[in-house]
Order: structure tokens, then C-alpha cells, then sequence
């Protein structure tokens, strides 16, 4: 594994920190307070090609490959992880799954407009009584004639009621249990699609959060994705490599919280000197880098399995667990190096820290991460 | 249309230090930029494209390092660049400079219009853009703010006074020189990015134009610079505002004359 990066791969991640240092750097303070989902920035950010970086030309992709990607949802992340999660989401969980099970026409379709930064995709698998246990769907989709008829509803979905395109997950043989889910590709604005109430969360502000409803919502026959019983591996599969997005963005909060820590701890002066200079900081900080720097090396890993073609479900379920693990150990403990100042809206560790927790949660929770790679392991 | 633009690659700093044994800029350790007022050339080139269609060509002069100037308007979305570098180019002053553009210029085929910075932020002369204009015997208007097409030959400028702004109509091709307020430059796109690293960058060198060697690099150079030195720096000025002007004029007088005593 060579661990010199690319001319192109660094420009790219310049390209990101340029956009987010300009553009979102000035508002994400107040967007965050007023949960804010800011369309015309995040079109803004899209349009740089952020979505189109790890799919190949043919498709409107720049063909730069998973690394580069991986490399700018950090970048993103580190100034505004609600702007990282969009694109990461958009991208992982509905651009990858029609590029990799998509016929040449839904690809051409659905992928295209998502790369150019047209549209913005999400992906709905998660429902009420149906977390972990994936299995537990009640959405159903009923064929009927030419047209599949969905009924059900979708929660916690990111960019939902933004996104125009839809990767859904639906019942279509309950008895044959996971062999009965099947994915389908649903358009925002079809009839019978309508959301339910926007999530008031904990954290990630800056990105929207919605439930799908589908009350007989009727969608021609051809936007099943893959085969017919195929959803349930479309889906696995999708949220192995949306985990490595996941893990990055853990990474850029972790970064962006050490980054302010020593500035902040080299500025802030106790008894007489810069707090920076007692070793209960400093050995703080040195863990805190220490730890992000290993995170990072793992989900490097895990992108550069991806993007070289070898199985990389495993090592993406350890960069996820060990990244977001170490995003929130490494915020908490860099609002306790703002003491009370870090408990205060005024500075912006303690967003990260709310930010922190729910990349322990999504992407399949850090017990599932666990199941993931004790199975790979004992198989 | 067919657009062509001159870039320099500067030191990106805004107090720029200088060596006080030889008497030029120290680089090391300053990162390289795109010349800020070339940015705003490039993009306005990019956005006569987008409207008018045609081709943007980036030219620059320099050592082999500046071909990240290049590449950095590439990311922008310049259709091509060329690089001038050869060693007979080294220590040129702006007249050897805007020779050996110019003679690139031609090398490279018709163009409609030239852009340029209006000046370099570590020279700061702003000659060499007219210069070029003056080699290729072609009209030019400095400090632009403002470029529409006004039908397939004419270009309107709106020039930037200090005070007003002069609206110029010239015949292209046209040289032209970029303000800041013309366009805010775009960051560039991830394509941008990949098409800077995987495309090639064309290389002028001497014996690919047809040149004097007389004229080129230092040979070619009348100006000779004896000193630069950083002046020393004045106290911050007073500027009397937010009353009438005839008031304003009669506080200054007073204070003139208590200072004078």
C-alpha cells in the first residue's frame, strides 16, 4: 500500500477545503443553531463534482476513484459534517447502488444528473421497527400490471424531502424473509410519495432528515433495482461502502476538534502559562492526534480496498467502528479542554461533540459493526 | 471565440520580503500562487466561453515549477495551457517578456481576444499586457471591470477609473486587462482536477518561435534594478469623514496649521 497520495487526489481534497474555508465556513455556526438545510449552498457544493468523484466518466463520474472521495467527504466534514453527510449519502447510499446493480438506462437516468451535481440522491431502509433488524420491513410492493405499488414508510432518512431520487427498499416476498426485499428507484414528486415530519435532532443540523411515506404509490415496472428478492445484498452492500463514509466524516469532526483544541490551548492561559504546557493537555492532545491518526489509516485502508476491487466489507466496518468511537472520545475530550468555554455555544467544540455521536449510530450501529467483523472472522 | 490568457505565477504573500544583499524577493518558503488579477482574467475568459462558446488557451512564462499556475486554471475549467520555459528567457524585464509572449502568441495561432492581470502582485508594473498589445500591433483597454459582446466583432469594456468608469467599444482582437471587480474567480471542479493532472501541458521554448535572441531574458533587458527596500512604514493616516465636505475641508486646514505651528 503506498501511502504517498496522488497529485490529483490532493487537489481534489484542496478543492473541498477551499470550498468549505470560503462557503461554508461563515454560516455554519448559524445554520447549525437554526437547523438549517441551506439547498442553494448544498447545490453550490455538489456542483464542484463532489458526488461524481469515485464514478467512472461514462456516467458524468470524474473517475478519480474511492480514495479521492473518501479524501474530500473528510475535508468537508472537518468544516461541516451536515454538508459531508449530504454528499456522502447522496453518493454512497443512492449514486453507488445504481452504479453497481443499475441497468445502462438507470444509470444514465439517475447517476448522471447525481455526479453533475443536478440532483441529490438518499436512500430509504430503515423504518420504525426495523433498524438493526433490517429483516423487519413492512413496506410492500405489490406488482401490478406494469407498475410496482409501494405502501409503507421510511424513517430517519437523510436528505429525505430534498433528495430527488429515492433508493428504497420494499417487502416483495415476505415469507422468503431478507430473499423477499427488493430495491426500487423512486422519483420525488411521483404520485403517493409524500414526508412525514422533519427530525429535530441531537446533532448533524446542517443536514435534513425526513420520514418517506408511500400510500399506494405507483412507479413503472422498470425502476426495480437489480433483481427482483435482490434487496436485501443491494442494501448490505451499499452501507459497506457508506460506512467508509461514515468513518471519514467521524474523522474530520475528531480533526476538527483537535485543530481547535491546540489553537485553543496554546492561546488560553492558567496560572500563568498556556494550558498547553501542562502534560495533562498535552498528553490529552497527543492521545487525541495518536488515535485520529490510526482512524484515518483504516478507513484509508478500507477506501483503497474498494477502489483497487478487493473485499472490503470487514475493514470498512473497522474503520467505522473505530473512527466514530474515537470522533467521540476525541470531542468530549476537547470541550474539556475549553472547560467551560467548550460547554458554550459561543465555541464550536461542543457541535462537534453533538455532531460526534451519531457516527456511532447510522451506517449500522457499532454493535452491528462488531457482528460484521466477528462473522468475517469466525466464518 | 477564441480566448487566450497570460498568467504569472507569484509569490503568495502580501508583504513580500526582500533579500537586502541582492536585492531580490526571497521565495523560499512562500507558496506559489496564480497572480490574483489573472484569476480574474481567467474567469472572465471562462464565462465569454460559457455565453459565446469558443475555446480558452492559458499562457505562461516561466520556470518549469509554474506549470501549477497552469494546471490551477485548468482545475477552473481552461480548456488549455501552454507553458513558455527555456533558459534563454531567465531574468527577463517586461519589454523581454512581452516580446517573447508576444512571439508565443503568434506561435500559438489567432486569437480574438488576450487577457491579462492588470499587473503581477510582485512587480506590480501593469506593462507587460499593453506591451503585448503594442507587439501585435492590436487595440487595447486596461483595467476592465466590465466585458459584454456587443455583436461578433466588438467587444464593450467598461474601464475602471478612480472615480467613474469609461465605457470603451474596441474591434477584436483586442488585448485586454483584468481589475478585481470584474468577476469573482471560481473555485474549479472535481473534472477540472483530473483533466489539470491527466492532460498534458504544451512546452514553447526558444527554437519554437521565431525569435531574436537579442531580445529575449536578460540580453533583451534595458531595465536594471539597482535597489528594492521595503520603506520604512508611516503612522496611520487621519481621515475626517461622516460631515460636509466644506466643513471637512476647514477641520483639515485647522490641523494642518496646528502641525505646521
Amino acid at each position: 500500500m503506498d501511502l504517498n497520495f496522488t497529485e490529483e487526489q490532493l487537489m481534489i481534497q484542496k478543492l473541498a477545503k477551499d470550498f468549505a474555508e470560503k462557503r461554508l465556513v461563515p454560516t455554519v455556526s448559524e445554520r447549525d443553531d437554526n437547523s438549517e438545510f441551506n439547498r442553494p449552498l448544498m447545490d453550490e457544493m455538489v456542483k464542484l463534482g463532489l458526488q461524481a468523484i469515485p464514478f467512472p466518466e461514462e456516467y458524468g463520474g470524474s473517475g478519480a476513484g474511492y480514495l479521492a472521495y473518501i479524501m474530500a467527504v473528510e475535508e468537508i466534514s472537518k468544516y461541516d459534517d451536515g454538508a459531508g453527510i449530504t454528499f456522502c449519502a447522496s453518493a454512497s447510499l443512492c449514486g453507488y447502488p445504481i452504479f453497481a446493480f443499475g441497468t445502462e438506462e438507470q444509470k444514465q437516468k439517475y447517476l448522471r444528473p447525481l455526479c453533475l451535481g443536478e440532483t441529490i440522491g438518499a436512500f430509504g431502509l430503515t423504518e420504525a421497527n426495523a433498524g438493526s433488524d433490517a429483516s423487519a420491513q413492512t413496506t410492500v410492493a405489490v406488482l401490478d400490471n406494469d407498475e410496482y405499488v409501494i405502501n409503507g414508510a421510511k424513517l430517519f432518512i437523510t436528505n429525505g424531502g430534498e433528495a430527488e431520487t429515492y433508493v428504497v427498499m420494499a417487502m416483495t416476498d415476505k415469507p422468503r424473509g431478507t430473499r423477499g426485499i427488493s430495491a426500487f428507484i423512486v422519483e420525488k414528486g411521483t404520485p403517493g410519495f409524500t414526508f412525514g415530519k422533519r427530525e429535530h435532532k441531537l446533532g448533524i443540523n446542517t443536514s435534513i432528515t425526513m420520514e418517506l411515506v408511500f400510500q399506494n404509490c405507483r412507479i413503472p415496472k422498470e425502476n426495480l433495482l437489480g433483481k427482483l428478492g435482490q434487496g436485501f445484498r443491494i442494501a448490505m452492500e451499499t452501507l459497506d461502502g457508506g460506512r467508509i463514509g461514515v468513518a471519514a466524516q467521524a474523522c474530520g469532526i475528531a480533526q476538527a476538534a483537535i485543530d481547535h483544541a491546540v489553537k485553543y490551548a496554546k492561546m488560553r492561559e492558567q496560572f500563568g502559562k498556556p494550558i498547553a504546557a501542562q502534560q495533562a493537555i498535552a498528553f490529552m492532545l497527543a492521545d487525541m492526534q495518536t488515535e485520529t491518526d490510526a482512524a484515518r489509516l483504516l478507513i484509508y485502508r478500507a477506501a483503497w480496498l474498494k477502489e483497487t476491487g478487493k473485499p472490503y466489507a470487514k475493514e470498512a466496518a473497522m474503520a467505522k467502528l473505530f473512527a466514530s468511537d474515537v470522533a467521540m472520545k476525541v470531542t468530549t475530550d476537547a470541550v474539556q479542554i475549553f472547560g467551560g468555554y467548550g460547554y458554550s455555544r459561543e465555541y464550536p467544540v461542543e457541535r462537534l461533540m453533538r455532531n460526534a455521536k451519531i457516527t456511532q449510530i447510522y451506517e449500522g450501529t457499532n454493535q452491528i459493526q462488531k457482528l460484521v467483523i466477528s462473522a468475517a472472522m469466525l466464518k | 471565440m477564441n480566448i487566450i490568457v497570460c498568467i504569472k505565477q507569484v509569490p503568495d504573500t502580501t508583504e513580500v520580503k526582500i533579500d537586502p544583499v541582492t536585492n531580490t524577493l526571497i521565495r523560499q518558503g512562500v507558496p506559489s500562487i496564480v497572480n490574483p488579477f489573472d484569476k480574474n482574467a481567467v474567469e472572465a475568459a471562462i464565462q465569454l466561453r460559457e455565453l459565446h462558446g469558443g475555446k480558452v488557451t492559458i499562457l505562461s512564462m516561466g520556470p518549469p515549477q509554474a506549470k501549477d499556475a497552469l494546471k490551477e486554471c485548468i482545475v477552473m475549467g481552461a480548456d488549455e495551457a501552454v507553458l513558455v520555459s527555456d533558459r534563454a528567457f531567465g531574468g527577463a524585464d517586461t519589454l523581454a517578456t512581452s516580446y517573447t509572449l508576444a512571439a508565443a502568441i503568434r506561435a500559438l495561432g489567432k486569437f480574438d481576444i488576450i487577457l491579462c492581470g492588470k499587473q503581477a502582485i510582485d512587480g506590480d508594473t501593469a506593462q507587460v499586457g499593453p506591451e503585448i498589445a503594442e507587439y501585435l500591433n492590436m487595440p487595447q483597454v486596461t483595467y476592465a471591470a466590465k466585458i459584454e459582446l456587443v455583436n461578433e466583432k466588438t467587444l464593450r469594456v467598461h474601464r475602471e477609473q478612480d472615480d467613474c468608469y469609461e465605457v470603451i467599444e474596441a474591434q477584436m482582437p483586442v488585448m485586454i486587462t483584468a481589475v478585481k471587480s470584474l468577476n469573482e474567480p471560481r473555485l474549479g471542479t472535481v473534472w477540472g482536477c483530473v483533466r489539470a493532472c491527466r492532460g498534458e501541458i504544451k512546452l514553447l521554448t526558444a527554437a519554437d518561435m521565431p525569435v531574436n535572441y537579442d531580445r529575449l531574458g536578460l540580453k533583451g533587458s534595458p531595465t536594471q534594478v539597482r535597489q528594492i527596500f521595503t520603506p520604512e512604514a508611516r503612522g496611520l493616516g487621519k481621515i475626517i469623514s461622516g460631515i460636509p465636505a466644506a466643513e471637512a475641508a476647514e477641520q483639515l486646514a485647522q490641523m494642518l496649521c496646528k502641525s505646521i505651528g
